[in-house]
């Protein structure tokens, strides 16, 4: 049985759950002022590490570690930046957080500049998210008329000031040290690492990227203790998840529930099974660049960091993408890998010539004209690409069109037998 | 080439960042929300604006799909192809707003009133198939749906 959980999500469905009277009717912002008399930032940074919490931006790296990276007595400015690019393909949780309750984001974002030394933050949201723009904005406007941000807050001599800064439309612009560039107004090339952001990130100044569900954690750790987060869901990565589940479903959605559920529970239970009474197939556990997994797969598989590497995959971003006994293999790879090759910057030549060359392998498979060497073909040009690049783009596009040629092999065999199928938008 | 509310509003934007430069992205989005589209001259006026080089804007503009380097259509409709539409109904939706215009993908209809582009994933994947009109994000999407929202659009 799944038991979802009410925390992030917990003022999604009130009425009031945008505006500042209501988040703070709920207690909101009780944390952030309650922090700056009690709390010394080192504390904060201290109980974020104690409470296991990882990134829910797809790296799951511990965040209390990285927040201790900021060099101690640094004279440089210290830069937040709140990634709320959400461009992975099956993820559509932080839009939630955005447009259903920007102050929760907005007090995690004063937590964590309070914690990590920083007076300047940057939420960086894609363009295509009009609504949650307008609502982000709003929640900032109402913060500054209200004297929660700007100079001196509530009298503690702490200032910060926070921006929101737009994309234009680039899933690159996800990857941090992209968002870096983008934010900077030059071309968003990702950057080589090291230097690693914490040391020298936005403006060459110490930087620190977290993904929006990951500050939006922050407010509800403080308030209630390390020991608290660290005892949810499962121990190596605790907490509960914002689970996008999208496809051939009854009843797709946003799902929050504590990590180390079953993912079959998960299918028949909250998202009602599969479509029209239908057989899984497949399911794309943690957004499009997850290595995809098998029915038997499924059925095993717990929905925590190390039990997803234990069956070679990842949580990633928690899209899961679930595909129905219809569907065809080649076609929907085909239909991902076209995502990543328009969205390749082209910085490096092994993603900007590979992503496109497997496209077009992968149409001519479609159109009846495939080759028997196609699928070694295929795995050739993923090996030339997968660790050869700056960014992980490369490695995104590798883990579906591997593991599903390694999978699935037998549908890439029947094509070369097959006329012409049609394929995906 | 801006009335004054614009030019405090571009203005303000400088006031986010410790260099001007720094603001080209929400600049541009400005400059195009006002122009339609980001010209040649525009993008030497923003250069200008910015005090940099109008190859530094050209490299930007070039880039990111949602800054347009060509003149669009009064409305623009960026319809999602990506995974989880593509299997919940966006092949559909295609086949029939390239019908409905007269169109295909990523052109602008003879009349100058819609342009058609496809768009990467627009995190909307649980009510496909998507689409926005004019930058508006509309899901799950009936055929009927889209056929009222390009009637109400002037």
């Amino acid at each position: 049985m799944i038991t979802q959980a009410s925390v992030i999500s917990a003022r999604f469905g009130k009425p009031d759950s945008c505006s500042l009277a209501g988040y703070r009717a709920d207690g909101g912002y009780a944390v952030f002022l309650d922090a700056l008399k009690t709390k010394q930032p080192a504390d904060l940074v201290a109980t974020v590490k104690e409470s296991g919490l990882r990134g829910r931006g797809g790296a799951g790296f511990s965040t209390g570690m990285k927040w201790s990276f900021v060099p101690k007595g640094t004279q440089k400015p210290i830069y937040l930046c709140v990634n709320g690019d959400e461009s992975e393909p099956g993820t559509f949780k932080d839009r939630q957080i955005l447009e259903l309750d920007p102050h929760q984001l907005l007090e995690g974002v004063a937590l964590t500049c309070y914690a990590i030394g920083s007076h300047v933050c940057y939420v960086y949201l894609r363009c295509e998210f009009a609504e949650g723009i307008r609502k982000v904005q709003a929640a900032i406007d109402e913060a500054y008329a209200a004297g929660l941000f700007g100079k001196d807050i509530d009298g503690s001599g702490f200032d910060l000031e926070v921006y929101i800064a737009t994309g234009a439309g680039a899933y690159i612009c996800g990857e941090e040290t992209s968002l870096l560039n983008s934010i900077e107004g030059v071309r968003p090339y990702p950057r080589n690492k090291p230097p690693f952001p914490a040391v020298e990130g936005l403006f060459g100044c110490p930087t620190i990227i977290n993904n929006v569900e990951t500050i939006a954690n922050i407010p509800h750790i403080v308030k209630n203790g390390a020991a608290w987060h660290a005892a949810l869901g499962s121990k190596d990565d605790p907490g509960t998840r914002l689970w996008c589940v999208s496809g051939h479903v009854n009843k797709p959605g946003v799902f929050e529930i504590e990590t180390g559920f079953s993912l079959q529970e998960l299918i028949d239970g909250p998202c009602g099974g599969i479509r029209n009474g239908g057989l899984l197939k497949a399911v794309i556990p943690g957004g499009s660049s997850s290595r995809v997994l098998t029915v038997d797969e499924v059925a095993r598989a717990k929905m925590d960091a190390t039990s997803m590497r234990e069956i070679g995959s990842s949580l990633g971003s928690a899209g899961i993408i679930v595909l129905d006994e219809t569907t065809d293999m080649v076609d929907a790879v085909l239909n991902l890998m076209k995502f990543y090759a328009h969205e390749s910057c082209g910085q490096c030549t092994p993603c900007r010539e590979g992503t496109p060359w497997v496209v077009k392998v992968l149409e001519r498979l479609m159109s009846g004209e495939g080759r028997a060497s196609d699928m070694d073909l295929l795995l050739d040009i993923a090996d030339n690409m997968e660790g050869r690049t700056v960014c992980a783009l490369a490695d995104g596009a590798c883990w579906p069109l591997i593991s599903i040629i390694e999978k699935f092999r037998h549908e890439f065999e029947a094509k070369l037998r097959a006329p012409a199928t049609p394929v995906s938008a | 080439m801006f009335s004054q509310e614009v030019q405090a509003e571009l203005g303000a934007l400088l006031g986010h960042y410790p260099k001007p430069i720094a603001a080209m992205v929400p600049v541009l989005q400005v400059v195009q929300r006002e122009q339609g589209w980001l010209s040649p001259e525009s993008q030497a006026w923003v250069a200008e604006f910015l005090s940099v080089t109008p190859l530094d804007v050209s490299e930007v503009v070039t880039f990111y799909p949602m800054l347009y380097d060509q003149p669009h259509g009064r409305h623009v409709i960026h319809v999602c192809r990506t995974l989880s539409c593509d299997m919940c109904g966006a092949k559909e939706l295609w086949k029939h707003l390239t019908t409905t215009l007269g169109v295909e993908r990523n052109a602008t209809t003879n009349d100058g009133k819609f342009t058609l582009r496809s768009a990467e994933c627009l995190a909307s994947c649980g009510t496909a198939p998507v689409l926005l009109l004019d930058g508006e994000r509309h899901e799950n999407l009936t055929h009927d749906q889209v056929d009222r929202l390009l009637e109400a659009a002037s």
